[in-house]
């Protein structure tokens, strides 16, 4: 049987040691999953290992851990796998989730940041009225497609190693904007606007995000938060039209206008565009202030050579900008946004020749 | 009034999350509540009380649409109504879920509701319960608890206790529950002085992941898999002509066992679970979690392969034996849900009656706790109780480690003995020698030890507890088996392979009596459905 060597960061509050790195010597099938190799450590070297634990099956989300600096399940990890992205090899790093405050050994304060955030979106059903004798009767397609975030199972996973929340800690974060949009896609729910406008007026609403794509490449449920948060933006400024005091709704539709006009993004021209077009974006006195917050930077990019001086003034098409334009074409031309949901339709190709079948079509303006 | 809800996990972290396939009510206008409630009767092979059977699948159909009211996602059909999947034991399609997620669904969305209520609703998430409050009246006062996050033990006062703890699984290994699942309440409850109620009665259900014991939902039988043995047989023709794969889980799971233990199994000791023949669509949208245990835990495709699987420890339907309203034979104790034995599942419960019993008894139970509770003034308890937990548990954490066993090596005995000798089919001489290590592991758990000292997330104190919990429960679920002589649902005495109506029609009720567990019968409740020979 191969032999793994688990390191596992250690902090107890009450032995006043800092945190440090401990390693424990298991012998396991590689199959088998990095709790396993964990709990056997625990049961069989010490038994003061502090990890929370239950169903081993990936549905309750206790075991969230980072794994050789990655955020995962500690029970969906094989430890074969685990030992791939080992620096040397063989030593499988154990630590806790980041962005959220150790309580002890691998237990981090959930309550303190994921908890708090979920209650800002205020996670629960507000229907219209009373409720009606029989159910509610609502398409098939939104309760498959409001099942994709049902199915978070809050560990925390993609909270651990969100850039913008490192960045901002009050950003409302990935899996809570999940499960706001859990409310904002059931058309039981009577209160989507509400919920929109506050997600977007939030300064750390929605429009934080900065689609580092991490937490959908973290979490272990297919949740795909990213998606969620980018599909609460189109209907908060698509459906809706919210024009929120961060300028979200602004900068989105100059980002969208820059690529229709030029096929590659013109740096110099979104910060400006996001505050009104043309003149009108460049003295406005919040664009004043944040083109000259954004000097030092640019001048870095000059200086180190990443941005020439002539390009920012300058923006080229792309050679083949008539294609762009095709694109944007097809899709304006459309009665309805089509929202592919690759959760229902899976990725491998024979799935995505019937997805037409099951794209999921979001109603406008309700 | 105040409500409190203790939890020693996160309450979005418990077991009712793996209940995957659905919940069932006789909701569709051609079906009805009696169908559901004879399927169950005949599920529970006779053993369930019918009139606590018949208010479970009567009030089913306002249970579905209070979940759907509050938020639940269930399945839709093409006409945008509730939808429905087959499951096993049933006469018609009744099972209501959301996706394979049901329980996780009803869990989270329940939360959700706890949070909407937050004025109104104390959460105690983290804390242990070490003990119930018993007054010399004989009423249950409160509990005495042990918060996870700093040690600190304190007693709770309460008019009336709701025991909700669920199951007992982890005295099995390996199991399809959770390490939660170590019999809590069952234990505490039998401890003060309730009756538990047809311990025996354990479910193996038929399709678990070979190796760890992953639970794979019956869905994928109600969705049309097909069981097949090593000869490619589908040898549930044999077993269950009518009903094939969708026969009851004891039914299934002894079919397996004799094609395993026949030599029809495959060379690792299993039979194959075949989803392929599901369309591929239907896979990703009604077995998305099947699909993701298959590719994480078995690097198994479902939708290409077959599923090695064998029935593996699921549930019991015993446990702390209750009235239709919650109420123990202690004043003011209530229990509902797995930790209790109404008893609607009898000897063998259908797929998807869980959930339902959980939400429905324990609906009522809160509903009549409130009542009584209502009327009367705040008990008082003795801090002396809480004295006696903290001394108790810093006499484990001296423990001398130079002698006696790890606490986790006795549990991996326990586990490992039960899965033997207490399983699928059973003999009076594996239950009896199954008795006598479970009395030599009492007495070895009074010396066993642990490694933690500290306060904060002790869990290893806690193990220990667990530990003392599931020996007195296992030595029930032992006594049980030994003392009912017939084989009835899950219990299958190849020493006595006959259901015996005439003397064993009857509830195994064990009560602790001066210390000693003592047997006890009660009569089984019958109303319209008289016992007849059960085939599917």
């Amino acid at each position: 049987m191969p032999n793994y060597t688990l390191n596992i960061r250690r902090y107890s509050p009450e032995s006043g040691e800092p945190a440090h790195w401990e390693k424990f010597e298991v012998e396991m099938e590689g199959h088998r999953p990095v709790l396993d190799a964990i709990l056997y450590a625990r049961n069989k070297v010490d038994g003061s290992i502090g990890i929370r634990c239950s169903c081993q099956a990936a549905i309750c989300g206790s075991c969230g851990v980072r794994i050789n600096g990655n955020p995962a399940l500690a029970c969906n990890t094989l430890l074969r796998d685990a030992v791939a992205t080992a620096e040397d090899g063989i030593t499988i790093d154990i630590e806790p989730m980041g962005n959220m405050p150790v309580i002890k050994d691998l237990i981090v304060d959930m309550d303190a940041v994921h908890w708090k955030k979920v209650q800002r979106v205020v996670p629960w059903l507000i229907p219209a009225g009373e409720p009606p004798e029989r159910e509610y009767v609502v398409p098939h397609e939104a309760m498959v497609d409001v099942t994709q975030t049902m199915a978070c199972i809050h560990c925390g996973v993609c909270v651990s190693d969100c850039l913008s929340m490192e960045a901002d800690p009050d950003f409302v974060g990935p899996a809570a904007s999940a499960k706001a949009y859990r409310f904002v896609g059931d058309p039981r729910d009577a209160a989507t606007k509400d919920r929109l406008v506050h997600l977007a007026e939030d300064p750390s609403g929605i429009y934080d995000c900065t689609h580092c794509f991490k937490c959908v490449e973290v979490c272990p449920k297919g949740v795909a938060p990213m998606n969620q948060i980018m599909r609460l933006r189109r209907r908060a400024t698509g459906d809706f039209q919210i024009k929120d005091r961060n300028n979200g709704y602004r900068h989105e539709k100059a980002f969208v206008n820059i690529i229709e006009k030029w096929g590659t993004l013109h740096e110099a021209k979104l910060l400006p565009d996001s505050y009104g077009e043309g003149l009108l974006g460049k003295l406005n006195p919040e664009a004043q202030k944040n083109l000259i917050g954004s000097a030092p930077t640019a001048i870095r990019g000059v200086l180190s050579g990443k941005v020439a001086p002539i390009k920012v003034l300058h923006h080229h098409k792309l050679p083949d900008q008539k294609k762009v334009k095709d694109i944007y074409e097809k899709i304006h031309g459309r009665d309805e946004r089509i929202e592919l949901n690759l959760y229902i339709v899976g990725e491998d190709a024979d799935a995505l020749e019937e997805s037409a079948a099951v794209a999921v079509t979001e109603e406008g303006t309700s | 009034m105040t409500v409190g809800i203790i939890s020693k996990i996160h309450p979005v972290r418990s077991h009712s999350n793996a209940a995957q396939g659905g919940i069932n009510a006789a909701l569709n206008p051609d079906d009805s509540w009696e169908s559901h409630a004879f399927d169950t009767v005949k599920g529970s092979d006779y053993l369930g009380d019918q009139d606590a059977i018949a208010i479970m699948c009567s009030e089913a159909p306002e249970e579905i649409l209070h979940l759907e009211h509050l938020g639940v996602t269930f399945h839709r059909n093409d006409k945008g109504l509730l939808g429905t999947r087959a499951f096993g034991g049933a006469s018609a399609a009744r099972t209501y879920y959301v996706a394979d997620i049901t329980g996780q669904a009803i869990l989270h969305v329940l939360y959700e509701q706890m949070l909407k209520y937050d004025d109104k609703i104390d959460r105690y998430e983290e804390w242990f319960t070490v003990g119930l409050a018993i007054d010399d009246d004989g009423r249950c006062t409160g509990a005495i608890m042990r918060n996870i996050r700093d040690g600190a033990i304190e007693v709770f006062r309460a008019k009336t206790v709701i025991l909700a703890t669920g199951g007992s699984g982890q005295i099995y290994k390996p199991t399809t529950n959770a390490l939660v699942c170590t019999a809590d309440g069952m234990a505490m409850a039998y401890r003060s002085g309730a009756a538990l109620m047809d311990m025996e009665m354990i479910q193996y259900h038929p399709t678990t992941l070979l190796g760890n014991g992953l639970l794979i939902t019956e869905g994928a039988r109600g969705e049309g898999a097909h069981l097949y043995n090593a000869a490619g047989e589908r040898f549930m023709e044999k077993y269950a002509p009518n009903k094939m794969e969708l026969a009851s889980r004891d039914v299934v799971s002894r079919a397996e066992q004799t094609e395993i233990n026949e030599g029809r199994g495959f060379p690792d000791g299993s039979v194959h679970l075949d989803v392929t023949v599901v369309p591929k669509k239907r896979i990703h949208e009604a077995l998305r979690e099947i699909v993701m245990v298959g590719r994480d835990f078995a690097g198994i495709d479902i939708t290409k392969e077959p599923i090695p699987i064998r029935p593996g420890q699921h549930y019991i339907m015993g446990g702390i034996k209750t009235d239709v309203d919650g109420r123990t034979d202690i004043p003011g104790l209530y229990a509902a849900g797995e930790v209790a034995c109404v008893s609607v599942h009898g000897g063998n419960r259908l797929g998807a009656n869980s959930l339902l019993d959980t939400l429905i008894f324990g609906k009522r139970s809160g509903a009549h706790a409130a009542g009584v509770a209502k009327s009367m003034n705040m008990p008082s308890v003795a801090d002396s109780q809480a004295d006696d937990v903290r001394n108790e548990i810093q006499a484990i954490i001296a423990r001398d480690k130079s002698g006696g066993r790890r606490v986790s090596d006795i549990k991996d005995e326990l586990g490992e003995m039960m899965n033997d000798k207490v399983a699928v089919y059973r003999d009076e001489e594996g239950l009896k020698s199954a008795l006598e290590v479970v009395k030599r592991l009492q007495e070895e758990s009074k010396t066993a030890w642990i490694d933690d000292a500290g306060t904060i997330f002790n869990q290893d104190v806690l193990g220990a507890i667990e530990l003392g919990y599931m020996l007195d429960i296992a030595e029930t679920i032992v006594m049980g088996a030994i003392e009912r002589k017939e084989s009835r649902g899950a219990q299958f005495r190849t020493d006595y392979p006959e259901r015996n109506d005439e003397e064993w029609l009857k509830h195994i009720d064990i009560k602790l009596k001066d210390g000693t567990p003592t047997i006890e019968y009660s009569p089984v409740t019958i109303t319209q459905w008289q016992p007849q020979e059960r085939t599917y």
